[in-house]
């Protein structure tokens, strides 16, 4: 192998959200150079965001990504609730954590099958692998048009929601409208139950992420976290919203517009499914953590190929949460708490199907936006992404060209990098030191 | 008539308008069997060819090479439909085009050196000729699939040219403008979503651009009455469709009216 030189690359990603592409560089057998092309081009959000009215980010930053504008929504809104010093009603948190199940199930149910399943399964994509798996890619269809009708409830529209505002909604769902969807959600359990053991039987490469990364997710004292108070991490790590960036940060490299995050205690982390499931498993709802444990999966997964079961369980889990939080629906006294504004910053986050976003924002007391900071998941993720094909690579150098790039792509699709997100993001730190 | 074939292309935008084809759960197979997608990276076709009958295209032209791309596209395409606010009027991101975009990239980035980006984000059709143009941020999936049907029957591609306040109406709502006095964009904004804010009790903010012959000097006076100011109207306006001549042309001609603001209304 002492011979080997190569160098391999994907101009374009497929099946990834927002446009990227990888180049690999292999000399004398060892692997010289991975990187994570992104050439989405920048739009500048946190520019824009300056001097616009503090109730303005959940419909803006909605429009950061078209795949998880729920995400975006609620980071928004919690920091800028922690900003005005506001606590929703406890009926008006259940009503956006049942958004946010929607979403969940959207996007991971998209991801597994018409994303990430062709992989496993040897397709090109979604469309072709349902010529041979009709079936099985309907049932998706089925499930994720569940996820949508969720956040239509509740949200209005399945892409960028109209009904999230500061403090809570415009206008609560109807019990009527509530039980006609808990109708649907028994379905979906179901439908997630036999989506999971499916993932289950893909043929999973053997890998495992490289040793030193710290998988770092929000924690909540009694739920699986979509909305969570404390950041954890493997490494010990836990902390609140607002200490956020004294403990990570972005860097600009030159072949990427979405900045790359490091901890600055040293090395990459990881956020998204598997970082959730190994921090969070405890608190799965109940046929979820039953199928996980009857799957084999426990909180020492380091497989990232096995984030595509770790997926189909989470969507598992959104599905009985929603129906949970359906059942016991009578609609709020109230659809929104007032928000006033007042002097100061806030920070909020929330687990985006795949990771962690946060958001700052300062305002005046007038409630005028002076600074905005988002950090998204595909980021934070871009460090290890390209770390750990490093090391897969490395242990696959006797495949040839074409096999191993459609591994490089099949490994980079187990973050569920969403390219658009990740455009454009800042330390202002660090561009002025 | 054989498949068309089909590509759908991404530039400057969030992924939503693109997403929403994927998002036709009860359609999406038979989409994939009426037409051949040959081009849809999201999705897992890559292939380029010559010519492409009909080319979806989302985004707005941001980048020198992306200037370029839409030319290569538009000669590629028999038929070329954009999708979305981005593509039809330039997107949330034509909030630069008031704005210093150098400041901009310092703003966000260490090395604004090293990124590339124009000036101005732009509409599709500033750039080459488009067929037809769907609204929205994001796009509805009804218009969405009304266009897709009429390709295949090679039917002419269905427009709407009314308000959303004719959907609003149809649709039953009560007006939040008149009975609530919540201002609504709803007067001055294109229909295809439905009048869905004003069903959630909302006004409407503009996601789908001007209507024809939108009247916003007229709707400045209606919201004023209201007691909803110039500032406010102009923050109404400066959304994702800022990039269409009418709601730019108001909003230029409301700040001449009220001069700067501290706190940057350059924004």
């Amino acid at each position: 192998m002492s011979h080997d030189h190569r160098r391999f690359g994907v101009e374009a990603m497929t099946r990834v959200e927002g446009e990227g592409g990888l180049v690999v560089e292999v000399r004398d057998g060892a692997v010289h150079d991975v990187r994570l092309r992104i050439f989405e081009p920048p739009r500048f959000f946190e520019a824009f965001l300056r001097g616009r009215r503090f109730t303005e980010p959940p419909d803006i930053t909605a429009r950061i990504c078209g795949i998880c504008p729920v995400a975006y929504q609620m980071s928004a809104c919690q920091a800028l609730e922690a900003a005005c010093g506001v606590t929703l009603d406890a009926p008006l948190r259940d009503l956006r954590h049942l958004l946010y199940c929607g979403e969940w199930v959207e996007s991971h149910v998209l991801h597994v099958h018409l994303l990430h399943a062709p992989d496993f399964l040897g397709y090109e994509s979604g469309i072709a692998l349902a010529a041979d798996h009709r079936a099985e890619v309907e049932r998706g269809l089925e499930l994720k048009k569940i996820g949508n009708r969720i956040v239509e409830v509740v949200g209005g529209r399945a892409v960028h929601p109209v009904n999230v505002r500061l403090g809570g909604f415009y206008r609560v769902p109807s019990a009527a409208e509530m039980r006609s969807l808990a109708g649907d959600l028994r379905r979906a359990v179901e439908l997630a139950d036999d989506v999971a053991r499916w993932t289950a039987t893909f043929p999973m490469p053997d890998h495992e992420l490289p040793d030193g990364v710290a998988l770092v997710a929000l924690r909540h004292p009694t739920e699986y976290p979509m909305l969570g108070d404390r950041l954890v991490s493997t490494t010990g790590l836990d902390i609140g919203a607002g200490a956020f960036l004294d403990h990570f940060a972005e860097e600009h490299v030159e072949h990427s517009t979405a900045l790359h995050g490091r901890m600055l205690a040293g090395g990459d982390y990881l956020v998204g499914p598997l970082a959730r499931f190994a921090l969070n498993a405890d608190h799965l709802a109940p046929r979820a953590a039953a199928l996980a444990a009857e799957l084999g999966l426990t909180g020492a997964e380091r497989n990232p190929f096995r984030s595509v079961v770790v997926r189909a369980i989470e969507t598992l889990h959104a599905c009985e949460v929603a129906l949970s939080i359906a059942d016991a629906y009578e609609p709020p006294d109230r659809p929104s708490v007032p928000v006033e504004p007042r002097a100061g910053a806030g920070c909020g986050w929330s687990e985006a199907p795949r990771g962690l976003l946060w958001h700052r924002y300062e305002i005046d007391e007038a409630g005028t936006i002076l600074d905005a900071r988002i950090v998204p998941p595909t980021s934070q993720n871009q460090p290890v992404i390209e770390h750990d094909l490093t090391h897969l690579i490395e242990e696959s150098l006797h495949l040839d060209d074409e096999r191993l790039e459609a591994l490089c792509e099949q490994a980079v699709r187990n973050y569920d990098p969403c390219i658009s997100c990740a455009t454009h993001f800042l330390d202002m730190r660090l561009v002025r030191s | 008539m054989s498949r068309p074939t089909v590509a759908v292309w991404k530039f400057a935008s969030c992924d939503g308008c693109q997403l929403t084809i994927l998002d036709c759960e009860d359609e999406l197979l038979a989409i994939a069997e009426a037409f051949d997608i040959r081009m849809f990276l999201e999705a897992g076709p890559s292939e380029l060819l010559d010519r492409y009958d009909v080319s979806f295209v989302e985004g707005s032209i941001t980048t020198a090479h992306d200037v370029e791309r839409i030319r290569d596209i538009r000669a590629r395409s028999t038929l070329l439909v954009t999708i979305g606010a981005c593509a039809t009027a330039g997107g949330i991101q034509a909030l630069r085009n008031t704005a210093d975009v150098a400041e901009y990239a310092s703003v966000v980035y260490a090395r604004p050196d090293w990124i590339d980006t124009l000036a101005t984000s732009t509409p599709v059709a500033a750039h080459v000729r488009v067929d037809h143009e769907l609204r929205g941020c994001p796009i509805s999936k009804g218009e969405l699939l009304a266009v897709m049907t009429a390709l295949i029957a090679g039917r002419r591609v269905p427009d709407t040219s009314h308000a959303v306040c004719v959907e609003c109406k149809q649709a039953g709502h009560v007006c939040v403008l008149v009975a609530h006095g919540t201002p609504c964009l709803g007067p001055v904004t294109h229909g295809g979503c439905g009048a869905l804010c004003p069903g959630f009790h909302r006004g409407c903010f503009g996601c789908f651009g001007p209507s024809e012959a939108a009247n916003v000097a007229s709707m400045r006076t209606s919201l004023a009455g209201l007691g909803v100011d110039d500032h406010e109207l102009l923050r109404m306006l400066r959304t994702f469709n800022i990039g269409s001549p009418e709601f730019r042309e108001a909003a230029v001609e409301i700040a001449v009216t009220i001069g700067p603001r501290p706190g940057g209304d350059a924004t």
